[in-house]
């Protein structure tokens, strides 16, 4: 059986394990559609945000980008994993404490305003949608790629496929199936990672196989001399070919530190990640659900760099110097998908890379690599498969929680909550339900001409997140002072900062969007930071200048500082029964 | 709770966030970017330092924060009795 088969079968077991748990535990009631189980310990509550949060941008993207970028994309691993440091210290246990579903629920609550719901949700919706059209684009890759769909098809298939899972399961569908989708995710990344560690390295635990020598096998693999170390072989075969050297990248400093910072602060301010933490039994559980799903996080996240370098290795001894008309094996089923392609500029006919775009002939996207890594490195087909299976449960489980976010926002936030309160239960439900399938359509339409590549994409839904949810989060916990107005101004500044600057390079002028045009040398994909710091000042600002927030609400937050109240002192002798 | 009891808890709360994200912020913008170069001239088990840092120290150091996190606030919570049960 080839990778198509096997692709197909592992895909259909996987799929069909998922819908079986999803429809036994469908939602029923409205509430069961958005809120997980409360009673689930710590440990597995963490596993299963760990699970939400693996999406196609960490599963087959992160690597494809730090493949290309070599340590400038570790940007990415340092913002999706230290931002559950913020998380866990500056805002779990206290949205926990606060007791409310959603962080338009919370905002609307210690903002004391409608308005400030309203548009807490108008940000939560374009955060959510950017995102789940990431995933919809992952999807849409892999059954164009492995598994020979057309790329349009591929992709609508994907936005139905989404759809279908939240519409049928809801989160508690997810949840029941999280741990479960947590272990297939994180085995269909580490089996071909240690698979290839053992294959060039002889070191069969691939975060410590990136650094180890090659084996005859690894070398004669990478066309590099036995026995030389595996990064300083990528290194030397990249600098020959003038590409940055992989352990350095291209340095650009400013760049690599606001991705970094933006992916952080989008972490701690992304409403489908939050909202498991407003469900959890007890304040200090919402700390340890963090820290729980850092770990199995970091279980993941220590292969992607390993994964990232033998494929960009493996791509280079693949590609480099192969003859056109006989490409290497795995090549026509990308090429035919419109994924990578080659341009014969010299007229040689033979594919020649180059680290100097006016010279290079060979186009790879970089979502690519993690798919076509078995391939690359010779392993059998059924480890490719293995990996499209992950990808695809990745992008889907994270699609419906997303999904289910744009569900709530609109049926609960926005319908109920703002335009008509008296909103029967079934009438919530069906406009659940068709947010749900006007944002899947939409992501669809956003998937076939996406801003980059996925984790890219991502990356700016994490920026919109932290400019327009983290500082007002925040700074309504630690800040009494904060006000609704400050709050309304702040998250409108920073969310129209962040999105102009996204659309103005991406949409308006792509021809611009190269690091000499950028403003202070910040990515679209790193200016999040900024629109966090417009966001944070417009609060300030505000806030000072309109009159203090209600005497309740400045006790509700200093409520907040503590897990619950202790018994007043001497509450024993002073109150003697019977006095 | 007293309210000046009440504000020693806050306090002792905040000076562990101001180190957790001090440390926080040392391993990843200080070893994984700003002095990554200057580490890379160092090489261990066949990673450049700073590299290693970026990639995957920085995400070690983040683990141990979180978890220390969790340990440090169950024994404030003790010490000053909010803790739950």
């Amino acid at each position: 059986m080839g990778v198509i088969g096997w692709t197909w079968l592992l895909v259909a077991a996987s799929l069909a394990l998922q819908a079986a748990v999803a429809v036994r535990a469908r939602a029923r009631a409205t509430a069961d559609l958005y809120v997980a189980e409360p009673t689930v310990r710590p440990a597995v509550s963490g596993m299963a945000t760990a699970s939400d949060w693996i999406s196609a941008a960490s599963f087959m993207s992160v690597a494809g980008v730090i493949a290309f970028a070599g340590r400038d994309g570790a940007a990415y691993l340092m913002g999706w994993t230290g931002g559950y440091v913020l998380l866990a210290v500056l805002l779990a246990p206290y949205l926990r404490k606060w007791g409310k579903y959603t962080v338009p629920q919370f905002v609307a609550d210690r903002y004391y305003s409608r308005g400030a719901r309203v548009v807490a949700t108008g940000c939560a919706l374009v955060v959510s949608f950017t995102y789940v059209a990431a995933q919809v684009r992952g999807v849409g890759i892999v059954l164009a790629g492995v598994a020979g769909v057309r790329m349009e098809a591929a992709v609508a298939l994907g936005a139905a496929a989404v759809l279908a899972f939240a519409v049928l399961g809801g989160l508690k569908g997810v949840t029941a199936s999280q741990v479960a989708q947590y272990l297939v995710v994180l085995l269909a990344l580490v089996v071909p990672a240690v698979l290839v560690s053992q294959a060039l390295t002889g070191n069969p635990f691939p975060p410590l196989g990136l650094g180890d020598r090659l084996t005859a096998e690894g070398a004669a693999r990478l066309r590099a001399a036995p026995g030389a170390h595996l990064l300083a072989a990528l290194d030397a075969a990249l600098r020959d070919l003038r590409f940055p050297a992989f352990t350095a990248g291209a340095g650009r400093r400013a760049d690599v530190l606001a991705t970094t910072a933006a992916l952080m602060i989008g972490t701690a301010g992304l409403p489908h990640i939050l909202v498991r933490f407003f469900t959890v039994p007890k304040i200090r559980d919402a700390r340890a659900t963090a820290a729980w799903a850092l770990l199995f996080l970091a279980l993941f996240y220590a292969s992607v760099p390993a994964v990232a370098a033998f494929g960009r290795g493996l791509l280079v001894a693949s590609v480099e110097g192969a003859r056109g008309e006989a490409p290497p094996a795995w090549w026509p089923r990308w090429q035919e998908a419109g994924l990578v392609a080659w341009n014969d500029r010299n007229g040689d006919g033979v594919m020649q890379l180059s680290g100097d775009p006016a010279r290079n002939e060979v186009l790879v996207d970089h979502d690519v690599l993690v798919l076509a890594e078995p391939e690359l490195a010779g392993l059998p087909p059924w480890v490719a498969g293995l990996v499209a299976a992950g990808a695809l449960g990745a992008a889907l489980s994270t699609g419906a929680a997303l999904l289910l976010v744009i569900a709530s926002g609109v049926a609960h936030d926005l319908v109920r909550g703002v335009v008509s309160p008296r909103l029967s239960e079934r009438a919530e439900l069906w406009w659940a339900r068709a947010g749900a399938v006007l944002a899947a359509l939409g992501a669809g339409w956003l998937a076939l001409r996406p801003p980059g590549a996925i984790a890219e994409t991502v990356a700016i839904a994490f920026g919109l997140a932290a400019s327009s949810f983290f500082p007002v989060l925040v700074l309504g916990v630690f800040w009494k002072r904060a006000t609704r107005e400050g709050a309304i101004a702040g998250m409108i500044a920073g969310m129209l900062f962040t999105l102009g600057y996204v659309l103005w390079f991406k949409r308006v002028h792509p021809e611009l969007d190269i690091p000499a045009r950028w403003w202070l040398g910040v990515s679209p994909q790193g200016i999040g930071v900024v629109g966090a710091a417009v966001n944070a000042a417009a609060v300030v600002a505000v806030s000072l200048a309109t009159p203090a927030p209600p005497a309740r609400v400045q006790e509700l937050v200093e409520a907040l500082r503590t897990p619950r109240e202790a018994a007043p002192e001497g509450v024993a002798a002073a109150a003697p029964p019977g006095r | 709770m007293r309210r000046d009891v009440k504000g020693a808890y806050w306090r002792a709360n905040l000076r562990y966030i101001a180190l957790l994200l001090g440390v926080c912020s040392a391993a990843s913008f200080g070893a994984g970017v700003l002095f990554a170069d200057a580490l890379d001239a160092v090489t261990l088990a066949g990673f450049p330092l700073g590299f290693w840092a970026a990639t995957q120290g920085s995400i070690l150091a983040f683990v141990a924060l979180v978890f220390a996190y969790v340990r440090l606030m169950n024994g404030l919570d003790r010490r000053f009795d909010v803790y739950e049960e």
